[in-house]
């Protein structure tokens, strides 16, 4: 699937609730199915800084494809970066790079965050960009 | 009399919505909520009589500078201090800490030393912190105990004749400790360093004594206190605020100047440098006359009620710990639930409407001693009710079954 057309599947889950009661809901349970990172390699530098709650991200390249792994301390959050990583995951880095995160605004994410949580989101793509350019470097050399 | 209803009424936010749902403002030790009758009187300053004040001889200068010097004098009597030119009005608390650390530059030696408290507002330790690398002087901290208190012993073992000055602040504003000043005041005078008292989170609560506490300075910002943000007091002692050295250069704090020299102004306007907050000081007038007529008796009383119902409240609910059980303490209460994270259940109830704080509260050292990541605070004023504790009680049960 590409980027695109994942981010309109998500865009169509999040219409499906009334209230973002219910949006929380599902972020949380989005969570649940997120690829963890190895206790192990929950190191310095596999955490996103500028969020209120610990995160820590990883990558491998699994042919030219990304494949990422995470966790948080906090519940919502591993929601948020686990709509993310449904994203990206198996993408190759140039299409990470290139694709626009249209679906953000459209659900209305950032807007439905707190200002340091939307700090973090923006944190989070951050990381994971310089993750697809670092990998994207590796594959072009 | 005490009428919750009317009072309420005063504060035109309470009425408003949040996420469709009416707010349960539960964060008044960030800031609290003002009342009409401060509103008032900050359009009326704009509306009738703005001009800069001190130095035009035309009537609206006149005016304003008299409702400027009457706000000086409302809180000089408010805070039981015995000379006008003992305020200095500042821009809040962090201005009025970093006036007196900056004064005391030119009054420490290397070896001399600071005491400051465990409980300290972290952005409070930084100003001290950096005096010490100014002079050579030495941070020492009085540690707290489980209860979310100072240890007293503790204390007086550090206090000695290297002792130039002990920092501490009223009430903590992670915890709602009241820290017992009027002890502290008198040990550190007993070693002849000065005391501060950074009263920050007391002065919406209680009404301080100043000449009576004894201490040297104390000070506060009005933000806290149903005042506007951005004016603070700085209380000093006459013959303290004319030791320290001015910490700005500006217009107001001069007498005459030349290219060669200049001569300062007396106090208090050694210390208010540039073109003051005139409205701010004005509205904090008014802020204080508000607080008056409510009566700090009965703010005291309600908040109590509050504590307790809420105390009772939060406890019911299984796995939630309070953080801050010492027996003197405010309307403040910091809590965890068992294996869930304190931005999480601030997340969920801010959805229902809910303003609460998450997170460290600016009291990192607080956080390391509990070994946790953050808490989430609920501080109650005067104007809130038991009903929105219940509002409160049931989103956080809400949030648990969420979350777990
Ligand atoms: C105990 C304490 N001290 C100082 C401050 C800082 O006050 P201000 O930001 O108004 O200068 C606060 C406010 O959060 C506080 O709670």
């Amino acid at each position: 699937m590409t980027i695109k057309a994942i981010q309109e599947e998500l865009i169509e889950e999040f219409a499906m609730f009334d209230d973002w009661m219910q949006r929380y809901e599902y972020m949380i349970d989005l969570g649940k199915s997120l690829p963890l990172i190895d206790e192990e390699n929950k190191t310095e530098e596999r955490v996103i800084k500028g969020c209120q709650s610990k995160v820590w991200l990883d990558a491998e390249l699994k042919g030219d494809k990304m494949v990422f792994s995470a966790d948080s301390d906090a519940i919502i959050t591993k929601g948020i970066i686990a709509i993310l990583i449904r994203t990206y995951n198996n993408q190759t880095p140039t299409d990470i790079l290139n694709a626009k995160l249209d679906f953000i605004d459209e659900i209305g994410l950032k807007e439905h965050l707190s200002a340091t949580r939307a700090n973090g989101l923006t944190s989070m793509i951050k990381k994971l960009k310089l993750y697809a350019t670092a990998y994207q470097a590796k594959l072009n050399s | 009399m005490f009428d919750l209803t009317t009072i309420r009424k005063d504060f035109p936010i309470l009425s408003r919505k949040v996420n469709g749902k009416p707010l349960v403002y539960l964060d008044n030790a960030a800031t609290s909520q003002k009342p009409q009758q401060v509103i008032d009187c900050i359009v009326d300053y704009y509306s009738n009589y703005n001009a800069n004040i001190h130095r035009g001889v035309h009537a609206l200068s006149q005016e304003a500078t008299d409702k400027y010097e009457a706000a000086r004098k409302k809180i000089q009597q408010h805070f039981g201090i015995a000379k006008a030119q003992e305020v200095i009005i500042t821009s809040g608390t962090t201005h009025s800490i970093n006036i007196v650390a900056n004064g005391f530059s030119s009054l420490l030696t290397p070896g001399d030393e600071i005491i400051v408290s465990q409980l300290e507002h972290h952005s409070n330790i930084v100003p001290w912190q950096m005096l010490c690398k100014r002079t050579g002087a030495v941070l020492k901290v009085i540690p707290m105990n489980q209860a979310g208190g100072l240890e007293m012993d503790a204390y007086q073992s550090l206090l000695s004749s290297k002792t130039k000055l002990v920092f501490v602040n009223h009430i903590s504003n992670t915890l709602g400790t009241i820290n017992p000043i009027a002890f502290m005041t008198e040990k550190a005078h007993e070693v002849g360093a000065a005391i501060l008292i950074d009263g920050a989170q007391s002065c919406s609560h209680i009404k301080p004594d100043l000449v009576a506490l004894d201490c040297d300075f104390y000070v506060t910002s009005a933000h806290k206190m149903c005042g506007p943000t951005g004016v603070g007091m700085l209380y000093g002692k006459e013959a303290w605020l004319e030791k320290l050295p001015p910490y700005q250069g500006g217009g107001e704090m001069i007498d005459q100047v030349t290219f060669e020299q200049t001569t300062y102004a007396g106090l208090p306007h050694k210390f208010e440098a540039g073109t003051p907050n005139v409205c701010g000081g004005i509205a904090f007038g008014a802020a204080i006359d508000y607080l008056n007529s409510i009566g700090f008796d009965s703010i005291a009383a309600h908040e109590a009620e509050l504590l307790s119902y809420a105390t009772e409240k939060l406890l019911a609910i299984e796995g939630l710990k309070i953080y801050g059980t010492s027996k003197e303490k405010t309307s403040v209460i910091s809590f965890n639930i068992n294996g869930i994270h304190a931005y999480d259940i601030g997340t969920i109830v801010d959805k229902l409407g809910i303003a609460v704080r998450t997170g460290q509260h600016c009291t990192q050292p607080i956080m390391d001693y509990f070994n946790i990541s953050g808490t989430v605070r609920a501080s109650f004023a005067f104007y809130n009710s038991l009903e929105e504790i219940d509002v409160l009680a049931a989103a956080v049960e809400r949030a648990k079954m969420m979350l777990s």
